[in-house]
């Protein structure tokens, strides 16, 4: 069971979080025009990267924030993990 | 029976408390401190079971964890166990044990007819064979098959024990407390480290038990049981015996079984039978030990034949003899000194040694002593079919290859020695990379992967003196880190008897015209004959010879098997053993009682059981409950004899005609406040709500970005900033992270927050066309008429003094509202309700009434809303705004989305009006179309109109739009119904909604 770092309650076992998928997915605009490719690549086209991997978890049982957690996707190893709105440098 | 093969004095047996047992049926005794296994042996009983494939005779082979053979059907209380090893299961007064995998006795087992069979069960048999005729698979070979194998039955009781899990978190976790154990957790509790010492056996101590040795002036076992008692005195240090670690999972997760009441005739009250502790360890000091392995030679399953470690554990710890005519056959000088134990006792051992001349002190000691040994010599057959009663030995050439003239020696038990593999099970599912050590010919932990150190014979440490220089330090050097103390600590003086190089042999020839079974997994049968088949047969890779014949996959995981398994392998593929590599390890080390594992979490504790605050009403009048998601609701109120169809059509009939209350406290309610909600709200429904004035409701649909329909709900404008959301009750906590998704990652602008107040308030709607003379009642200074109150209207209210909130809203499709309280009020509310509605024919109903009212009205639900429909599947395209964007709205341009069939929801009579359609019915246009026949939709949900008193169901269904009118049939191979029904459409009961706004 994977130990991750809340960077906003410290220390909690992975049954405290729920997984949210990949974290450099981004929304296109509302409002704007998106091609069927654009939308396509928004909703359903991931990649299952093998090693880091930046991922949404959200702490579900703890403070209820998305956070930011990177992973390595072959051996659960975690790097990093950030708020919400940090920036992932 | 007397215990003959016990000895007058010696072991560590309590012989003050006499148990007894039955075994098979048979009454013994023994000791308090035995183990089943050695009160048996000091029975003299070697014959425990059958084995699995060819049902031979089953005795014991080890001592303790690595047990191939003595698994049995345990009966405790009342209770039975299967899977249970002997040599583990701690004796208790009146324990009651039976062996497994025979019949119709262990004594006289037809099963081993099979062993004359085995021609036929090679390896992978059972792809070989069995394969025709097909038809014979389910009625003879399945069942024959099921009756043969397996190791025990389980019980088809309700397990009456009790199992808890644990959490803890510690420094230094320490699997094992033989010396490297107690030295490294003794450096690290000086160290003033959180220290969690765990050892799978009753007693402390491991190899110190049994060994020869001293340490700083005293034997081991007196060292060991100083540093337990100091431990233990210790606040930071936790020890566990019985508990077996027996998992290595991510993040330095380790999993330990504690055995709490096993070894008790019966559960203490309030006690668990076992105890399951997930541990989150900064660092692992894995000190596992070491376990001896088999020289492979003919028939070495017949009972008698066991390690040589083992011997002497029964003899050193329990004063039990395991023969009196031992013969001991080895490759190095472990042998020798069961050997010793053995002339210690008055008994007079032969020693067969594969080396030529091994010189060392402990070999002088056997010479000293008059131990008959005899050098360059090797089991080849072990005579006897229940019990050994005689070797065939012969002497083996320098290379090992040519047996000398064969010899019949006397003897009843062979104890053989292989040399030593260490337990590297938990190092390996760590994801440590293990190496081959040459010296040992065995696999070591290599680099780590997580926080974990390997020590002592685990890691190919095999003497005293160097494992406790490694341990002290490991421990000490570990703690330090963690909690910068340095104790220091004199390493103590050992006195141990250095050993010779051990010989590289593990398995004996067979001799000229013979054709011995030579095993090498024994749980499993399977034999040095059957890997030579697979490598014939092509298979290559160790993982599928492994899967091929077997080999490695019982009970015991190949702990006494898998190297010399490796070992043939290599030498047939003339590859080295790290060229082949080993099997994966994987958790659980040994097997896990499946209670253990689930814990506390059975019946009604495997999920939380919600209830509303006027549940204890609702039991008071006879209510009938159904789980919705984690709650329990009334599925309808039980008068006199009536059955659910009854009562649903009258509570749902009084709706229509009179007035009823339904619990909905159950609905997801989300509270949103903050100058951008309704910007938030714009953004995830699909209609627009910008223009929502204060104090009225409004229906909302929110999709997925997919375009699937997630949610339903009215959500209320209580006051500028402050808007109230319901949510259905399935989706209640999916709704509130959605939005905290949006709020947190893609809006982070919006200023919004979002708290689930589900149970802060109480719920109650109150519906049919006399509630507003109702609601008037209970709010007297409250205008709620059709223009104070209009509907999708809210307001708040003074009930008896409680702060109600009253909307008018419908899920029935009557004139009807719903009134919140808070919580603590529910029952006041409910109860008011009822009193005041007296006059208007009031009836409370229940989930499935409700499920009535909104199936004839058209109005969807969660049988509607599965996760695969769009707006305009449910006739909810008018909610869809074209002006505005909105989560999932991009979506709906797919051109599935857009079909002129697209499915959409419909209503579905049966022509002759009397047969109910049953859920899930396919519609199809041919009954008698041949299978597969094309669906054109299906029953999402079926009721009793209560308005035209007929069936009527709602379906989706492809090109419903055009459908309307249709004669179809709904089929339902399941209830084996065909029904002629017709298509109507979805809105059977007030079409255009008058009743709503009256």
């Amino acid at each position: 069971m994977l130990y991750i770092n809340c960077p906003h309650c410290g220390m909690r076992s992975q049954n405290e979080f729920s997984y949210g998928g990949d974290a450099s997915v981004k929304r296109p605009e509302l409002n704007k025009e998106v091609s069927d490719q654009e939308w396509d690549d928004f909703v359903y086209n991931r990649k299952s990267l093998r090693g880091k991997h930046l991922e949404l978890w959200q702490h579900i049982s703890g403070c209820r924030q998305w956070i930011k957690v990177e992973r390595d996707t072959a051996t659960h190893e975690i790097f990093r993990t950030f708020k919400a709105d940090e920036e992932v440098a | 029976m007397t215990q003959a093969f016990r000895i007058n004095n010696g072991g560590l047996v309590n012989r003050e408390k006499k148990l007894s047992f039955k075994f098979n049926g048979k009454s013994y005794f023994g000791y308090e401190g035995d183990t089943l296994a050695s009160a048996l042996l000091a029975n003299g009983v070697h014959l425990v079971g059958r084995s699995f494939k060819y049902h031979r005779p089953r005795g014991f082979f080890g001592a303790g964890v690595d047990e191939p053979y003595a698994i049995v059907q345990l009966y405790r209380n009342g209770e039975t166990e299967p899977n249970i090893k002997a040599t583990e299961q701690e004796l208790f007064e009146g324990l009651e044990a039976k062996s497994v995998n025979c019949w119709p006795s262990v004594n006289f087992d037809i099963g081993a007819i099979n062993n004359f069979l085995k021609i036929f069960l090679p390896a992978g048999f059972y792809y070989k064979t069995f394969m025709w005729p097909k038809s014979f698979w389910y009625r003879i070979y399945e069942p024959f098959i099921r009756k043969a194998a397996g190791l025990g039955v389980a019980s088809t009781k309700h397990d009456n024990e009790r199992y808890e899990h644990k959490y803890e978190y510690c420094d230094l976790l320490i699997a094992g407390s033989g010396p490297s154990g107690l030295s490294s957790a003794y450096a690290a509790a000086k160290n003033g480290a959180k220290v969690i010492l765990a050892e799978d056996k009753p007693r402390f101590g491991g190899s110190l038990l049994t060994s020869d040795v001293n340490i700083g002036n005293q034997s081991g076992k007196d060292w060991a049981e100083g540093i337990i008692a100091e431990l233990k005195t210790m606040p930071n240090v936790l020890i566990k015996n019985r508990s077996q670690i027996f998992g290595y999972y991510d993040h330095n997760m380790l999993v330990m079984s504690e055995k709490v009441s096993d070894h008790l005739p019966s559960t203490k009250k309030y006690h668990p039978n076992k105890r399951l502790w997930y541990i989150r360890a900064k660092e692992v000091l894995i000190s596992s030990g070491s376990i001896e392995r088999p020289i492979v030679f003919g028939n070495n399953d017949t009972p008698g034949v066991m390690l040589s470690s083992a011997a002497k554990e029964y003899l050193k710890v329990y004063g039990v003899l395991v023969g009196r005519k031992p013969l001991v056959f080895t490759n190095n000088d472990s042998g020798y000194e069961t050997a010793i134990e053995f002339k210690k006792h008055g008994v007079d051992p032969v020693v067969l040694d594969t080396r030529k001349n091994p010189v060392s002190e402990i070999i002088d000691e056997a010479k000293n002593l008059g131990i008959n040994i005899k050098n360059s010599y090797v089991v080849v057959a072990a005579q006897g079919y229940k019990k050994v009663k005689s070797a065939d030995i012969a002497s083996i050439s320098e290379d090992k290859k040519q047996l000398g003239e064969i010899e019949n020696l006397q003897c009843d038990c062979i104890c053989v020695s292989g040399f030593w593999t260490p337990t590297i099970h938990l190092a390996s599912q760590s994801g440590n990379k293990t190496k081959f050590k040459e010296e040992i010919d065995a696999f070591v932990p290599g680099v780590s992967k997580q926080n974990e150190t390997t020590l002592g014979a685990a890691n190919g440490v095999f003497t005293l003196d160097e494992t406790l220089k490694t341990s002290f330090k490991a421990g000490s050097e570990l703690s330090k880190k963690l909690t910068e103390k340095d104790y220091e600590i004199a390493i103590p003086n050992v006195v141990e008897k250095k050993s010779s190089q051990h010989d590289k042999f593990w398995c004996v020839p067979l001799p000229k015209g013979k054709n011995y079974k030579r095993f090498l997994d024994f749980q499993n049968d399977v034999a040095v004959s059957d890997i030579e088949i697979a490598l014939r047969e092509g298979y290559r890779s160790i993982e599928h010879v492994k899967r091929y014949t077997t080999l490695g996959m019982a009970t015991d995981q190949g702990k006494t098997s898998n190297l010399n398994g490796l070992q043939l392998v290599s030498e047939i593929e003339n590859k080295v053993v790290p060229a082949v590599g080993h099997t994966t390890f994987r958790p659980p080390y040994t097997p896990v009682s499946i209670g253990a594992i689930v814990g506390r979490e059975v019946g009604k504790h495997s999920k939380p059981t919600r209830k509303s605050p006027m549940h204890e009403w609702h039991e008071k009048n006879n209510a009938v409950f159904v789980d919705a998601g984690v709650w329990l609701r009334p599925r309808y109120y039980k008068r006199g004899d009536e059955n659910l169809f009854e009562a649903s059509k009258r509570e749902a009939k009084n709706v229509r005609s009179n007035v009823g209350v339904c619990d909905v406290t159950t609905l997801g309610k989300i509270d949103i406040k903050g100058p951008d909600s309704a910007e938030l709200l714009n953004r995830v429904y699909t209609n627009a709500w910008l223009k929502l004035p204060v104090g009225k409701a409004r229906y909302g649909v929110m999709l997925r970005e997919d375009g699937i329909v997630m949610d339903d709900g009215t959500t209320t404008r209580i006051s500028e900033n402050h808007y109230h959301m319901t949510t259905t009750t399935a989706q209640a906590a999916n709704v509130l992270s959605h939005l905290e998704y949006y709020l947190q990652l893609v809006w982070p602008e919006l200023n919004v927050n979002v708290v689930s107040t589900t149970e802060q308030w109480a719920g109650a709607a109150i519906a049919g066309p006399k509630s507003r003379d109702l609601l008037q009642k209970l709010f007297p200074n409250s205008d709620v008429s059709n223009e104070g109150l209009p509907f999708m209207g809210y307001m708040e209210g003074d009930l008896f003094g409680a702060k109600a909130r009253i909307f008018r809203i419908s899920f029935s499709g009557e004139l009807a509202y719903e009134v919140n309280v808070e919580s603590d009020y529910g029952n006041l509310m409910w109860e008011k309700i009822l009193e005041v509605g007296e006059e208007f024919n009031i009836q409370p109903y229940g989930t499935e009434a409700l499920s009535t009212l909104r199936i004839e009205m058209g109005h969807v639900a969660g049988s509607e809303l599965d996760g695969r429909t769009i707006p305009y599947d449910n006739a909810l395209e008018g909610l869809v705004s074209k002006k505005k964007d909105f989560i999932g709205k991009r979506s709906l341009q797919r051109s599935a989305f857009t079909a002129e069939d697209r499915q959409r929801i419909v209503g579905v009579v049966p022509l002759d009006k009397q047969t109910s359609i049953p859920e899930g019915s396919h519609l199809v246009k041919d009954d008698k179309a041949q299978l597969p026949n094309p669906k054109l939709g299906h029953i999402s949900a079926s009721c009793w109109s209560v308005e035209y008193d007929n069936p009527f169901s709602l379906a989706i269904m492809k090109d419903g739009k055009n459908m309307i009118g249709q004669k179809l049939f709904a089929m339902s191979p399941l209830k084996n119904k065909v029904i002629p029904v017709e298509i109507v459409s979805s809105h059977y009961v007030d079409p255009k909604g008058e009743r709503v706004r009256s």
